[in-house]
């Protein structure tokens, strides 16, 4: 098995890593680029909690390999926040409660803010099947999508 | 394993003839990774084909469209033109998966997996479809219902890819749905599902149409006898019962856990008899706007 040379961008930052072939793009950015904040539901698509944007669509980085992400431009959740300062959607899910253990909350946090880039009035209807691919145990829907509507409206100005 | 990425057709076709057994082309993984995770498939080369500009493009051509390899489904559905020509395919393409899923999942990686129940493949078939196969001896054009042979069994001979898929240009007047049945309204996989592909006359009559089951036998499959059942009509109740009898006599399932034969023989016959109609709506406004 030969390792392969891998250069990205992740989060705006030119990255390189050295990865086997089968590895995936999930367990390269959390075992090798420190970056935990797409987590490992299922492994197999179903949970989008490791969901991140690569070359601006919405992936599950458990089911795309390390060495595809070469020469890609990739966006996790720890690019989300600025400096100190929250995404509005991060601090939208404080605010209303959107979260308990916080596992998918990553991945829905990365989706939602895609769905938002593409279309900032959203209904609940399209907010609910974009994110039917992020599985959630303990909070509940409700809160989720209510949160996101939220902070869609504050982003938008309203 | 070896993680390849060949820049030509010509470049993969070699790879995967010299690794014949060995050797797994990759579109967007969202079948080959779960496969091979699950220890289902071990293989030696993976040969990612994203990397050849002719498979990542959607390109008119005689006034169809040709739809590449690694097109994704998202990327399909943001494709305007695709949308207005073949409303029924780019409908089938996006019930796949989640918006995760579509971000990278290709309709040709769907056609490939050779799942019965794969949803774009009926669509493609009631479009007439046409897959764009390179290999060591050269290019050759397969229509996609001669492409399922069975569970996971496709037409290609060893060192053979899929570059791209042909939908053909369509009359005035013409359109076509898709329509699955599944316990949930996402993420799932199909118990039954039916494409439906019609042309209509200037007097509205239906001029040619063409009719695909999935998920109710071993292979999708494209029901000649229900096309025929509709052609020369309006669609009028009679035509519309032959045409559903048709499809239930065409429909071969077996029983599981997600229905039983009795159930999917019912129910790919209602989809069909929706699907017809949709089509059929869809047609009479593309021959108005025209
Ligand atoms: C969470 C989840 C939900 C899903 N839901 C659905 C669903 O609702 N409906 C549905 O139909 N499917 C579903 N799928 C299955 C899968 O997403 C689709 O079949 C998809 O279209 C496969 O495309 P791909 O490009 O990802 O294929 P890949 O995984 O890249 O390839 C699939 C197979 O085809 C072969 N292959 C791929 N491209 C070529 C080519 N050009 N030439 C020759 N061989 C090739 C590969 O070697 C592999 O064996 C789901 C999968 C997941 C993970
Ligand atoms: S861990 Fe990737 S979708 Fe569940
Ligand atoms: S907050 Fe626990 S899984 Fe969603």
């Amino acid at each position: 098995m030969k390792n392969i040379h891998v250069s990205t961008k992740v989060n705006g930052d030119e990255m390189e890593f050295i990865c086997p072939p089968d590895e995936t793009l999930l367990d390269a950015l959390r075992g090798r680029m420190g970056l935990s904040g797409a987590k490992e539901g299922c492994g197999t698509g179903d949970c989008g909690a490791c969901t991140v944007v690569m070359d601006g669509r919405v992936v599950a980085s458990c089911l795309v390999l390390g060495a595809e992400a070469d020469g890609a431009e990739i966006t996790t959740v720890e690019g989300m926040s600025t400096g100190d300062t929250l995404h509005p959607l991060q601090q939208s899910f404080i605010d209303n409660a959107a979260l308990q253990c916080g596992i998918c909350t990553p991945g829905i946090l990365v989706a939602a803010q895609n769905l938002l880039e593409r279309n900032p009035d959203p209904s609940e209807t399209e907010i609910r099947y974009w994110l039917a691919g992020n599985l959630c145990r303990c909070t509940g829907y409700d809160k989720i999508i209510k949160a996101v509507q939220i902070a869609a409206a504050e982003m938008r100005g309203a | 394993m070896q993680y390849m990425k060949p820049q030509t057709a010509a470049e993969a076709a070699t790879l995967l003839a010299q690794n014949a057994g060995a050797a797994r082309v990759l579109a967007g993984g969202t079948d080959l990774l779960v496969q091979m995770k699950s220890g289902m498939i071990e293989p030696q080369m993976i040969v990612d084909i994203k990397h050849m500009a002719e498979v990542r493009e959607i390109a008119e051509e005689d006034g169809g469209l040709r739809i590449g390899a690694g097109v994704s489904g998202q990327q399909l559905g943001e494709h305007a033109g695709a949308v207005a020509m073949w409303p029924g395919v780019v409908e089938a393409v996006e019930l796949i998966g989640s918006t995760q899923v579509q971000g990278r999942c290709t309709m040709v990686g769907n056609m490939c997996n050779g799942s019965p129940a794969a949803d774009s493949v009926p669509a493609m078939m009631a479009a007439g479809a046409v897959a764009r196969i390179a290999g060591p001896n050269g290019v050759r054009d397969l229509a996609v219902e001669e492409f399922p042979l069975g569970p996971g069994k496709i037409a290609l001979e060893v060192g053979e890819f899929v570059t791209s898929v042909f939908l053909p240009a369509r009359p005035k007047g013409a359109s076509d749905a898709y329509l699955r049945f599944i316990p949930r309204t996402e993420m799932d996989i199909a118990v039954a599902n039916a494409g439906v592909n019609i042309a209509l006359a200037a007097d509205g009559t239906i001029k040619a149409a063409r009719i695909a089951i999935g998920a109710v036998g071993p292979k999708v499959r494209l029901v000649e006898e229900a096309a025929a059942a509709i052609i020369g009509t309006k669609l009028e109740p009679e035509a519309e019962a032959a045409m559903v009898a048709a499809a239930r006599a065409a429909a071969s399932p077996i029983s599981d856990k997600r229905g039983t034969v009795e159930f999917r023989i019912q129910v790919v016959g209602v989809l069909v008899r929706r699907a017809a109609h949709i089509a059929m709506a869809r047609a009479k406004k593309a021959g108005e706007n025209t």
